[in-house]
Formats: C-alpha cells, structure tokens, sequence
C-alpha cells in the first residue's frame, strides 16, 4: 500500500501540476506573442528574408561568384535587378547566396553558445560551491575582453574562414548563457517544487534537468534569439574587416568590407549588404523583444 | 543602513573589488598568453621569418625563452607585463608599449567623447521619454533606440562618410589631422551606446516614478523638475552608470570597427593591422591593454556605488 502511494504521490509532484501551469504559460505565451505588433513585424522580416535566401535560385540565375569583368559596376537594370559589384558579379545573387552564409553563421555560433553556455550555467547554479566559483571566473574572463574584442582576438589566432568565425563568435556567445541561466536556476531552485522533488529522494541530476532547466526555457529562448542578432552584427563584423568569410565566397560583412573601396563611385555596393545585415539584426531583436514580453512578463520593461 | 560598519565595511568592499578585478585580469592575462602559444607554427620561426636558418630560429627560440616550460614561461611575461615590457613587435622591432602608447591617446579621445555624448544624449531622451509616457517622443525614442542597437556601426559609419563627408562636403571623411575629424568617428561610435544607455534610463525610471517616494515628494508640492531630477533620476543612476560603465568598454572594443572605416590613428586599427601582419605580440600586447582598460573601467563603476548611494551592502 505504502508503494502505491507514493508512486502516485511522486507522479503528481513530477507531472501533473507543474507541468499543467507549464503548458499554460506556453500557451498565454503565444496568445500575447501574437498580439505584439513589433514581435509579429520581426518574425515577418526574418520569414521573408529566411524565404528568400533558402529559395535563392528561384528569384536570381546568376552565379554569385561568377566574375564579368566587362561588366564592373553596372547600376541597376533588368538583366541585373541590384547592378554588379567591382567584379561584374551579380549584386542581387550575391546577397542572396550571402544571405545565407550570414544567417547560418549566426544560427551555428549561438547553438556553440548553448550547447556550451547553458549546461556550465545550470552546474554552476545548482551545483554552487567551488564548480560555481570556478565557472564564474571563467566567465568574468571572457566577459572582460571588450565587445567585439574577444571574437576579433580569437579569430586572429584560429585563422580566418567559415569554419573559424562561427567557432570564434560561438565561443564569445557562451559567457552571457552562464549568467543567464545560474541565474535563473538560481531562482528556481528555491522553489517549492523543486523542495518536494528532493524530498521524494529524486537524484539531483533529475531534478535539474526534469524541474529545474525546463523552467528556464523562457529566458533562454529570448537571449538566444537576440543573441542571433549579435552574433550576425559580430561575424558581418568580421567579415567587413577581412577577417571573417573569404573572398570569391559571398557573405553579407564581406561584401560591404570589399565594396567599401568602391564607395565613391557606387554606393550601392555598401548600400545593399549594409541593410540585409541591419533588417536581420532589427528582426532578430523585435522578435526577441516580443518574445520576452510574451513569456517572461516581468522582464518586459526594459 | 548598510555604512553603519562604518569605514570597515567600505575597505573590506574595495579590497574585496581590487582582488576580483585583479584575479580577473590575471585569467585574463593567462588567456591571451596561452592563445598565441597555441598558434599553429613556431612563433619563433615567425618572428626570426621564412627565410631564417634553423640556428637562427633556435637563436631566436632562446632568445625568447620559448624553450622553456610553459609554465615558466608565463611567469616570465607575467613579471614583464608588470614592469611595463611586453615585449617586442614582430613587424618594427619597436617596444609594443611605445606603439600603443602612441596610438592610446587617439582611441581614448574617441571612447571618451562617445561616452559622453551617449551619457548627455541618452540619459536625458530616456528620462524624458520615461515622464511622457506613450507621447509622440517616446514613440521616438523606443524606434530611434531599436535602430541604433540593430544597426552596424561599420555600415553607419560609410553612410555617414557619403552624406556629410561626400555629399555635403561638411567633415572630412578620415583621418585625424583636420579640426572636424572626430565628429564623425564620434557620432558612429556613440550611435549603439546612447540606444542602450537610453532604453535602461527610460525603463529605471519607470520603475522609479512609481514609487511611492515620488508621489509623496510630488503631494509635498515640488515641482515637477525637482521632482523627476533631483529625487527620481538619482534613485535611477546606478543601473545608468552600470550602462554607461559597461559601454565604455564596449566603446573600446567598437573602436576597432570605427577606426577602421574613418581610418583613425588609434589602437584598433593598430590592433587590425597588426592582425593582417601576424605580429603577435603586438596583437597580445593590445588586446591585453584594451581588457585591463574595460576591467578597471568596470571597478571603477562598482566603487561609483558607494558614492551614488549610500545603502548599497557592501558583500
């Protein structure tokens, strides 16, 4: 009898009435995510342009890295919609083809970010002790190299190319998952929940990630989602400076870093990138904005 | 209140932020030491060059202390960073302290000015984008901030250069020899600080106008500017310093995209130089200089505090 109870004891305390506040979050979640103009707006901007890069083929013929030397830096015609670069490439096709290097560089480097930064902060939060003095320094050093500085410093040594930047932005993006999730765990692990969970004698690795981490879930999403943001700003910034993607590849930070030479004679060549790298950064941050406002209220002020 | 231990308290707190920062600095330290010793290739054969024989790398290697463990060696910069050597640029054989000397002042100027036009230009926007709440201005605000953080600077820059440097003929579009040259640099260096710096006095604020010492200190009949001011704005300044102190270093890290598009003598572009030369100890030596700046720069805000306010528990 007495194991009977308390299987159905500890059921309850696991699944029913965490969880059925934890669905129902989710769900006012996406009821005031929907109706956040500016969120709405950014996930508008970021479909079409994810749209547009995946089904690149579709709008361009143009190979982005074919040069046409007797056509250098033709305005914009019918047969080249955003005219041609300092190369004769095709302007249109370039930042199409570029968009998607720039998109995925972001989506690579913040999942480094994760999958680094989220479980050395959950440790951190709930282990506490020495691991959370050890974690804490580790991250105060990395947060000590200024802004850009860190993933500029990084690249430098790794060298440059696709591989290294997404690895050098990845790794700039783990410190603020640390402080972001010891945090949260933090918090969380005061709950009465997670107290009901270790007095059934559940194993503290279960609690963590069965109680603990999903509730952290909310703020994770958001910092990832502006951090996608950050992360494209950072590797376009890499690439402006010669140090990110390399040339004939086309990727947003590169083309803007190589038509910055030709901005007297064809603005349009900084024009262009410039603006796909802002759109993607401005969408990023309207989503992420409304995200925080949609699962995470008390954070929605600022 | 938390002075009651008096001056106790406060020392304690102060040797208790030098000792973090400084432990700080040595991870630091650490860091850009091991990142160029893990470079792929022989450092000393970088710096003896391609053409060396292999006596005079090895020559070079002793000459470094590259022979020894790594351990011992570390402790060997450590010591010299101290005394002020850090070494010799690979590219001039000049001292890499003399150069960044030399360019410091310059990138300085511009972080300085930056932050001083993002603290002026974002702290009064937000606050009164914060007392007129949903207004045309606020509506302003919020766009003209959410632009500001989204936007590259690199990019801001370029079309600053095309319309008052091209166009307008207004400013020079680099350098830093003539009068007006760090007007530009400036304004794009500031443009994503005074977003930030914004949008936290627009949100603290918030929370402090609806305390309920404003509304007593509005029903004893201040005026309204004493009111957001003096009682409101310095309840609201730690979380503005912290912004402001956190974007000066940000600045500092900015610098090297700004510097490199209005090609500004500073230690940003000595730094993107230096990287395309592969000159490692000077990048080591810049990336240190600009890393100890940030963390004295962060101390210093922390003690920034206690001035600010006095109920802050020192532990």
């Amino acid at each position: 009898m007495s194991s009977s109870t308390r299987a159905s004891i500890t059921t309850d305390a696991r699944h029913v009435p965490a969880d059925t506040t934890r669905w129902q979050r989710w769900r006012d979640g996406w009821r005031r995510f929907r109706r956040h103009r500016a969120a709405m707006m950014g996930l508008c901007v970021l479909g079409l342009m994810l749209l547009l890069v995946i089904t690149a083929s579709l709008w361009t013929t143009h190979d982005p890295t074919r040069q046409q030397l007797s056509q250098v830096l033709r305005p914009i015609s019918a047969q080249h919609l955003l005219g041609t670069d300092h190369l004769g490439r095709d302007m249109l096709a370039r930042l199409l083809y570029g968009g998607r290097l720039s998109l995925l560089i972001g989506g690579f480097a913040v999942g480094i970010g994760l999958v680094i930064g989220v479980p050395l902060g959950a440790l951190s939060g709930f282990q506490g002790g020495l691991t959370d003095l050890l974690i804490q320094r580790l991250a105060d050093v990395l947060l000590s190299f200024p802004g850009f500085l860190l993933a500029l410093s990084l690249v430098s040594m790794l060298g440059v190319g696709l591989q290294n930047v997404i690895i050098a932005v990845g790794i700039s993006a783990i410190p603020s998952f640390i402080r972001l999730v010891r945090g949260s765990v933090l918090s969380i692990r005061e709950h009465v929940f997670v107290e009901a969970a270790r007095a059934l004698g559940q194993r503290p690795s279960i609690i963590l990630v069965r109680h603990v981490l999903p509730n952290t879930m909310a703020p994770i999403i958001v910092q990832a989602t502006l951090n996608l943001g950050s992360s494209i700003l950072v590797a376009a910034g890499l690439g402006f400076l010669g140090l990110g993607v390399q040339p004939p590849t086309a990727e947003w930070g590169t083309m803007l870093g190589e038509g910055r030479q030709y901005i007297f004679r064809a603005p349009l060549l900084t024009l262009f990138p410039g603006l796909a790298i802002f759109l993607a950064v401005l969408g990023f941050n309207l989503l992420g904005d409304g995200l925080r406002d949609a699962l995470d209220p008390r954070l929605s002020q600022f | 209140m938390a002075f009651c231990g008096g001056m106790d308290t406060l020392r304690r707190y102060v040797i208790q932020r030098l000792v973090a920062s400084g432990l700080t600095l040595l991870g630091v330290s650490c860091i850009v030491f091991v990142m160029v010793r893990l470079l792929p290739g022989d450092p000393a054969r970088v710096i003896a060059g391609l053409l060396a024989s292999e006596d005079e790398v090895s020559a070079v290697r002793r000459q470094l202390g590259l022979d020894r463990a790594l351990y011992v060696q570390y402790g060997h910069f450590l010591v010299r960073a101290v005394r002020g050597d850090l070494g010799l640029s690979a590219r001039t054989s000049e001292p890499v302290v003399r150069e960044i000397m030399a360019r410091l002042p310059a990138t300085l100027k511009l972080a300085l000015i930056s932050t001083l036009l993002a603290t002026c230009l974002g702290v009064v926007s937000g606050v009164v984008a914060a007392t007129h709440l949903y207004s045309g201005f606020d509506y302003l605000v919020s766009l003209a901030t959410l632009f500001g953080v989204s936007m590259p600077v690199y990019w801001l820059g370029l079309i600053l250069i095309i319309v008052f440097a091209v166009q307008l003929n207004w400013l020079p579009a680099a350098g830093a020899d003539e009068p007006g040259s760090f007007v530009l640099p400036s304004l794009t260096l500031a443009s994503f600080s005074v977003a930030l710096v914004a949008r936290m006095t627009r949100s603290t604020m918030l929370e402090v106008l609806g305390q309920e010492f404003v509304r007593t200190a509005r029903a004893k009949g201040l005026r309204e500017y004493t009111v957001v001011y003096h009682h409101a704005l310095r309840n609201a300044l730690i979380p503005i310093i912290t912004a402001v102190g956190l974007q000066f270093g940000a600045l500092l890290g900015g610098a090297v995209l700004t510097e490199t598009v209005f090609g500004w003598p500073g230690m940003g572009q000595l730094l993107v130089e230096s990287i395309f030369a592969r000159d490692y100890p000077m990048v080591q030596g810049i990336v240190l200089i600009f890393s100890a700046l940030f963390i004295l720069t962060n101390f210093l805000v922390d003690l920034s505090y206690v001035f600010i306010d006095p109920r802050i528990h020192y532990n």
